[in-house]
């Protein structure tokens, strides 16, 4: 099959002269063993324009992204396709070409800013280096004080101050926010044609991350720069980016306006994505995608979508649909795109019935105050978690949200105050504390990869809290396990596995079963979609849900993340250094906060909703609808991620 | 396989090979470098001629079978020693008490390094201070020195090598363990472990002690290659448990002085040592180079 022409795919609002940077049939293979792990790909950015490329881990997002910088990862090959960049095709050019190429013409801001500058190096100093090595290139070097000048120029440019004793700052002296700002600052201090953003904003509190996008916005408009900004989180993309590229298993499978895309999507795994993201407006159960992608070896003939896809048919299976225009600079890569676009676009997830809150405590805190050292992180925190409650617990990065749940689960010891669990006051300790206390308290951590123990079998995980409390042991146990893991959308069969050999998905799931097998009364839930796919957080989100209710469990449930709060809270609690600023219905709290600091968080978050509000297209055609596309398999029962 | 979450299709590019690095995935995996192969045919011929050597030997370790420093023909296949022994048999009863020693003696100083290690990584308090400058004190003293200190100061017993070479042994494989089990005591299956109460020696051995084998594997072959060495050595000095007894240190320091008459006397137990201490190594280098080719196939993906 065959990509359209390149100035066909800019769409037809655009001027190809205004065209900064064209990629065309670009493909790139496992190095080794020519597997292809980009296929043709084709793109162009316009100058002043943001396109975002989304899409979920191993889509091939960051691939192409370093692609545009003549760049592929070790392992990798650029094998075919052009990159055209000021008429020159980049992936023609020579090593020293290219190194003259970066940070010059194009320029990369990448993930973590932390890692990305030198942290023996003041910034001033890194600022310097990059106008130099570049000015050095072009006409052998200019004088010292016209760099201090660019560089105070650069500096408010990124609303940092451009004080020298600012710039005499080391980056361990700067705060996420104000790194990745420097990193913004050195990538446009050349004043690029292009600029790739691979997730620059991964990491930061939302505040920070409002912040960095403005700023990458205004000035890609400012300095008329093309920029590809990559991302997983399409609420972001949504809210920053002209146009978005939605990749799956190494293709672009739909390409087109933010607005056509968030409004009506004419791919079925679009609007999958879309249907799991979070949303404040929400009190809808998130609904993930079940399956996941298949890895670069093992893509089957066909659309790759297509075995996870509830509009498959037998011809999807043939050959690749190509990338064609629906409509006006959009382009859609599926044979069923028509009949996709003739549905409106609806929710998927069914509102949630949220079971009625007891009025007996199941967990109360009373005046928490923790500390690390000296230094105090949770100033006098009380509130309760009701029996069948879930309650959020919400806060930025420091607020002290995991010292709490730390301290709640006996893992932190430095605290005063007053934690009972029903009637009983619990110790600092968990060694402390009876083993019918530890057992009534479980915890989820963030990080699945970091919870599980490589060294033991998916069984001997779930199986040890079993051992530990005496609740079952010998054949008893691994029946129990087998029950666990079905419980949690695995099968039995996962109990002879490692955790290496599960995604992450699968791992937090193992976590999951690991907490409830011992039949705990409270589930505390530390960030535990964090590290997830968003596909993969709405499944697992949805099965916490489900289990809190039918289990009756009370859950504190710890995010970052206020959309997804509707989706499994009763009621929230915002946390701010160390103290509860709000605490109330999580509808009333999020819909009308009455706090300043609640209505900042809400207005920094960025969503969907404002996004598509901003181009008027509002809640209305998105609205409750019945549920999923006819024909959708029941998804509460297959494995994501 | 399944791209973990990592960033993007680098967890595709890579194809993730077998799944967890167990010891023994680790052992045979290593095992597939050509050193490794080496290393273990080494040991394995040495460890054979100690085992099985006494019992095939053509004369005793102590009967005279001619005169001294003959070449060799007739009855002594590699002639004979300054004594008029015969040096095959010399050879292959002298590798026992060596290979004996050098084996519990770094068994020892494993066994109490790793519990030193483990405690130390786990405690994160004054304990681990306390525990790593005892090792830093012992570890200032030369492994050599002070063997021949405890030697000079109880005597040459068996027991005295193996406890002084078990000592300097110690806080080598405790550094060691203490290093790989830091990260692995930050994650949150130890965690986990805490919030469920399980007892802290079962945290100790049953999670954080398979995390760290890796690194304790390498050390451990290395350590045995030294140990071997440090027998040797003491045995050349004179100080072994027998200093009439067949021993490879014993028979160069004995043979040395006719090298140029009859060189067998002293240069086959060298080669022995040699062979022996090798093998030890490569085998360590073998298991270094797998761990760290998971390790970087781990890090890309």
């Amino acid at each position: 099959m065959s990509a359209p022409g390149a100035v066909e795919l800019g769409g037809g609002s655009i001027e190809p002269t205004n065209v900064a940077v064209s990629v065309s049939d670009l493909r790139i293979d496992i190095a080794t063993t020519g597997t292809p792990v980009i296929s043709d790909v084709s793109f162009e950015i316009s100058r002043g324009e943001i396109l975002g490329v989304v899409g979920e881990s191993g889509s091939g997002k960051t691939t192409v992204g370093l692609a545009l910088l003549g760049h592929a990862r070790r392992g990798l090959r650029i094998a075919g396709g052009s990159v055209l960049l000021e008429g020159r095709n980049i992936l023609e050019l020579n090593d020293e070409q290219l190194r003259k190429l970066r940070g010059g013409v194009v320029s990369y801001v990448p993930q973590d800013p932390a890692s990305s500058l030198n942290p023996a190096l003041r910034v001033g100093l890194q600022l310097r280096e990059v106008l130099e090595a570049h000015a050095a290139d072009q006409d052998g070097g200019k004088n010292r004080a016209d760099h201090s000048e660019r560089i105070a120029e650069m500096m408010r440019e990124v609303a940092l101050p451009d004080d020298p004793q600012f710039l005499r700052r080391y980056p361990h002296e700067l705060s996420g926010g104000q790194q990745q700002r420097i990193g913004l600052a050195m990538a446009f201090a050349n004043r690029p044609r292009l600029i790739v953003l691979d997730e620059p904003t991964t990491g930061l509190d939302v505040t920070t991350q409002a912040h960095v996008l403005s700023t990458v916005g205004d000035l890609a408009k400012l300095h008329d720069v093309a920029a590809l900004y990559v991302s997983h989180d399409l609420a972001v993309v949504a809210a920053l980016a002209s146009r978005v590229a939605v990749m799956y298993a190494g293709r672009v499978v739909e390409l087109g306006s933010s607005d056509d895309l968030f409004a009506a999507a004419g791919h079925p795994y679009t609007r999958r994505l879309i249907g799991a993201i979070p949303r404040l407006t929400g009190g809808r159960s998130l609904v993930g995608i079940p399956g996941h992608a298949a890895s670069p070896g093992d893509r089957q003939p066909g659309c790759s979508f297509a075995p996870r896809c509830s509009l498959r048919i037998e011809e999807c299976e043939r050959e690749v649909p190509a990338l064609r225009p629906v409509a006006s600079g959009h382009l859609v890569r599926c044979i069923r795109a028509e009949e996709v676009l003739a549905q409106a676009q609806r929710r998927i997830g069914d509102p949630i019935d949220m079971p009625a809150a007891e009025s007996v405590a199941a967990l109360r805190l009373d005046n928490l105050v923790a500390s690390y050292g000296r230094h105090e992180i949770v100033h006098s925190v009380s509130f309760s978690v009701a029996a069948h409650e879930c309650v959020a617990l919400v806060g930025e990065s420091g607020s002290g949200k995991t010292t709490i749940a730390r301290s709640i689960a006996g893992l932190h010891h430095n605290w005063t105050g007053k934690i009972s669990l029903g009637e009983e006051p619990l110790h600092t300790s968990a060694r402390r504390r009876s083993s019918d206390i530890r057992r009534q308290i479980q915890y989820i951590f963030q990080n699945p990869y970091g919870s599980l123990n490589p060294r033991r079998t998916v069984g001997q995980i779930i199986e040890q809290p079993l051992r530990v409390f005496g609740v079952a042991s010998g054949r008893a146990a691994s029946h129990r396990v087998g029950e666990m893991l079905e419980r949690v959308s695995l099968t039995a069969s996962y109990a002879q596995r490692y955790p290496d050999q599960l995604s992450g998905g699968e791992r937090q799931r193992v976590a999951i079963a690991r907490a409830l097998v011992s039949e705990p009364a409270v589930l505390i839930c530390d960030e535990v979609t964090s590290a997830l796919d968003v596909s993969v957080q709405a499944a697992i989100v949805e099965l916490l849900g489900n289990l809190q209710r039918d289990l009756g469990l009370s859950m504190l449930f710890i995010t970052h993340n206020l959309p997804l709060v509707r989706s499994i809270a009763q009621r929230v609690a915002v946390l701010h250094n160390g103290e509860i600023t709000e605490i109330g219905d999580a509808a009333q709290v999020l819909g009308s906060p009455a706090q300043p600091y609640t209505r900042q968080l809400i207005s920094d978050t960025p969503s969907l909703e404002t996004a598509i509000a901003e181009v008027g297209l509002g809640e209305a055609p998105m609205d409750v609808g019945s549920g999923a596309p006819a024909g959708e398999p029941p998804v509460d029962t297959a494995p994501t991620g | 396989m399944i791209p973990a979450a990592g960033p993007d299709i680098a967890a595709a590019a890579v194809p993730l090979e077998a799944p967890a690095v167990h010891a023994t995935s680790l052992l045979r995996r290593s095992l597939r470098l050509w050193r490794t192969r080496i290393g273990a045919l080494l040991v394995g011929l040495l460890v054979l001629v100690a085992i099985v050597g006494p019992y095939v030997a053509p004369y005793g370790p102590s009967t005279p079978v001619g005169a001294p420093n003959s070449l060799p023909g007739g009855k002594a296949v590699l002639g004979t020693d300054y004594l008029g022994q015969d040096v095959l048999s010399r050879l292959l009863y002298g590798g026992r008490s060596i290979l004996i020693m050098a084996v519990i003696a770094t068994a020892a100083g494993l066994i109490v390094g790793v519990i030193i290690g483990l405690v130390a990584a786990y405690a994160r308090n004054a304990l681990d201070d306390v525990l790593m400058r005892a090792m830093d004190v012992i570890m200032a003293f030369p492994q050599i020195m002070l063997a021949l200190v405890a030697v000079a100061v109880v005597g040459a017993a068996a027991w005295v090598i193996v406890v002084a070479i078990a000592l300097t042994t110690v806080p080598r494989i405790a550094r060691v363990a203490r290093g790989a089990a830091l990260p692995v005591v930050e994650r949150d299956f130890i965690a986990s472990a805490e919030a469920m109460g399980v007892p802290r020696w079962r945290i100790l051995f049953v999670d954080l002690l398979p995390n760290t084998l890796g690194p304790l594997m390498v050390e451990a072959s290395l350590r045995m290659t030294y140990s071997i060495g440090v027998i040797a050595a003491l045995a050349y000095l004179g100080l072994s448990p027998d200093p009439n007894g067949a021993n490879w240190g014993t028979m160069i320091q004995q043979n040395q002085i006719v090298l140029v008459v009859q060189p067998w006397g002293a240069v086959m137990p060298i080669i022995a040592i040699a062979l022996l201490t090798m093998g030890t190594g490569l085998i360590g280098d073998g298991i270094a180079r797998t761990a760290a080719g998971i390790d970087r196939d781990r890090s890309s993906g």
